[in-house]
């Protein structure tokens, strides 16, 4: 049974220091306002897991949240780098980073090994690539049937995955459409999920086929209204472009990074007095 | 003086290789204006799917993310991205792959990953995405990149993306099930592997382009076919359609001049 409560309650129950953590949400509810209390509560040497790692882990990583990154692909969609990850990388800021770095069919299908109980998932990649030459955990193994050589890699089993969802009815059963990206693999994969919604309603509505998250699988409902910005949540609010645009250079210098997450998110209480000074500043640096 | 820019040269030859029907796998920015171009013009038909999860998807306008809510809304079908993974792409639904990259090299093997050594890279680079598996599984593979010596060059600093590896017949003996890179498509010129070698080798010069120029804008010592051809400058009804597309594009996405 799931257990409706408030973003700060959810973050302090169930992510932990040390965690390993999959903010999911592939472009479409990328789960914001849950990066920012893990940031206000000050979680560190977390590793964090993401196929797209964004704007939100350019902050966790910033804000020295994070030791790990396991992640397969990672940018501004659209904008360009992220230049608190590439620092963390390229110089050690604001503490060394170590990465593990995958493809997007691997990751993808990591989480269906986890979800599925497996202890790893094939597929058929990487032949060619550098990868596997510096990710020892990209390995080859030959089919038992037709000899083909095929890639092997460990199933993600996050301790928490953090997803944003449109919406939960009482109980805490979760509703996603839309690009639904691997949020349900991420979420039946991990030992704990905390899932933001945009409304909390008494009757779902949901179709038969409908991807549904039921209570029992969820650890935690928080009503985050807009908790995906500047992502998008389908039918309730558009990707905020100009936000990914204005990030660049919020994120571009180590100066006017930090002065900027301590107005807005660590000097804010929580997400709606966030999105209040967001509104003042205009996001800007 | 042409009444066309180079970057739309390039984007509508790249559009023309999309033939109507083909079931395309598309990649963010140039691919995706290239694709959406063809479809919008010769190739009605055209089946476009994007690695966030839409499959036959009709944007009215770009998306500036890989998974806009565009693309979700104007799609057949949205499914979840190990779908698209495994259902579509591994299992063999995709006749051509449209990708961009940082870097290329003489066989057409991309890097997206670093510039500089891996453990403590000069630039780091987003990294894979979805391109590794979607040039091994496509049934050919499409390049769209600008041309300039740090993207076109004699030696890659990291392989994330097979190409034609080393030439030859690499790809079969590595167990890469498509055909690899059959086309590149540049500012400048368009590319295509050498039949034996697999090397790339320049087909078509863009109007006006010289041999000469596409040399100093490539890192190596690039090869001219023996009957390189001009490509057929862009037609009034391929601009139009192009400006249109970037003109809604850049107003939905309130990034307009």
């Amino acid at each position: 049974m799931a257990k409706i409560c408030t973003l700060a309650e959810a973050i302090g129950e169930f992510l932990h220091d040390g965690d390993t953590v999959a903010m999911e949400g592939f472009t479409h509810l990328i789960p914001h306002a849950a990066a920012h209390e893990t940031i206000r509560q000050k979680r560190r040497d977390l590793t964090l897991v993401r196929m797209t790692p964004d704007l939100i882990y350019d902050q966790l990583i910033g804000m020295g949240c994070a030791k790990r990154l396991v992640f397969s692909w990672g940018g501004n969609p659209g904008v360009g780098s992220l230049h608190r990850f590439r620092d963390a990388v390229e110089k050690g800021w604001p503490h060394p980073l170590e990465i593990e770095e995958h493809s997007h069919a691997d990751l993808a299908n990591a989480y269906v090994a986890g979800a599925s109980g497996l202890p790893f998932a094939v597929l058929r990649g990487y032949a060619g690539s550098d990868l596997p030459r510096h990710n020892p955990r990209i390995r080859f193994i030959s089919c038992p049937f037709t000899g083909e050589q095929l890639a092997a890699v460990p199933s993600l089993r996050p301790d928490v995955t953090v997803i944003h969802a449109q919406k939960a009815d009482r109980k805490g059963n979760v509703l996603i459409w839309g690009i639904v990206g691997v949020q349900k693999e991420a979420v039946l994969a991990a030992r704990r999920a905390i899932v933001t919604v945009e409304e909390v309603v008494d009757k779902l509505d949901a179709g038969p086929n409908a991807c549904v998250l039921p209570h029992w699988v969820v650890s935690a409902v928080a009503a985050v209204p807009t908790g995906a910005h500047p992502s998008y949540a389908h039918g309730y609010y558009d990707r905020d472009n100009r936000f990914y645009t204005a990030w660049d250079a919020i994120s571009r210098e180590r100066g006017t990074f930090t002065a900027w997450m301590d107005r807005h998110v660590l000097a804010t209480k929580d997400w709606e007095s966030y999105r209040k000074v967001l509104a003042e500043t205009g996001g800007k640096a | 003086m042409a009444d066309y820019t180079t970057s739309e040269m390039m984007t509508v030859a790249a559009a023309r290789m999309l033939g109507n029907g083909t079931v395309c796998f598309v990649g963010i920015g140039l691919p995706s204006t290239a694709a959406n171009l063809a479809r919008l013009t010769h190739a009605p038909e055209a089946v476009l799917i994007y690695e966030s999860g839409p499959i036959g998807t009709k944007p009215n306008v770009l998306p500036l993310s890989i998974g806009d809510g565009e693309l979700a809304t104007t799609a057949d079908t949205v499914v979840s991205t190990p779908e698209i993974f495994r259902y579509w792409l591994q299992g063999g639904r995709i006749d051509v792959g449209f990708l961009g990259g940082a870097q290329i090299d003489r066989y057409a093997n991309l890097n997206t990953t670093v510039i500089g050594p891996y453990d403590k890279p000069r630039v780091r680079l987003p990294g894979a995405g979805g391109a590794p598996e979607i040039a091994a599984m496509a049934g050919e593979v499409l390049i769209i990149m600008s041309q300039n010596t740090r993207a076109f060059v004699d030696k890659l600093d990291f392989v994330t993306t097979a190409g034609h590896l080393d030439g030859g017949d690499a790809r079969k003996r590595a167990g890469l099930p498509g055909k690899g890179p059959t086309a590149v498509i540049t500012d400048l010129c368009i590319m295509r592997p050498d039949a034996e070698t697999r090397e790339l080798v320049v087909t078509e010069l863009h109007p006006g382009v010289t041999a000469d120029q596409v040399r100093e804008k490539t890192g190596w010592d690039i090869r001219f076919a023996n009957d390189v051809v001009e490509t057929t400058p862009p037609a009034a009804n391929e601009l139009s359609v192009l400006r249109a597309l970037l003109k809604r594009t850049a107003e939905a996405h309130g990034t307009a001049t």
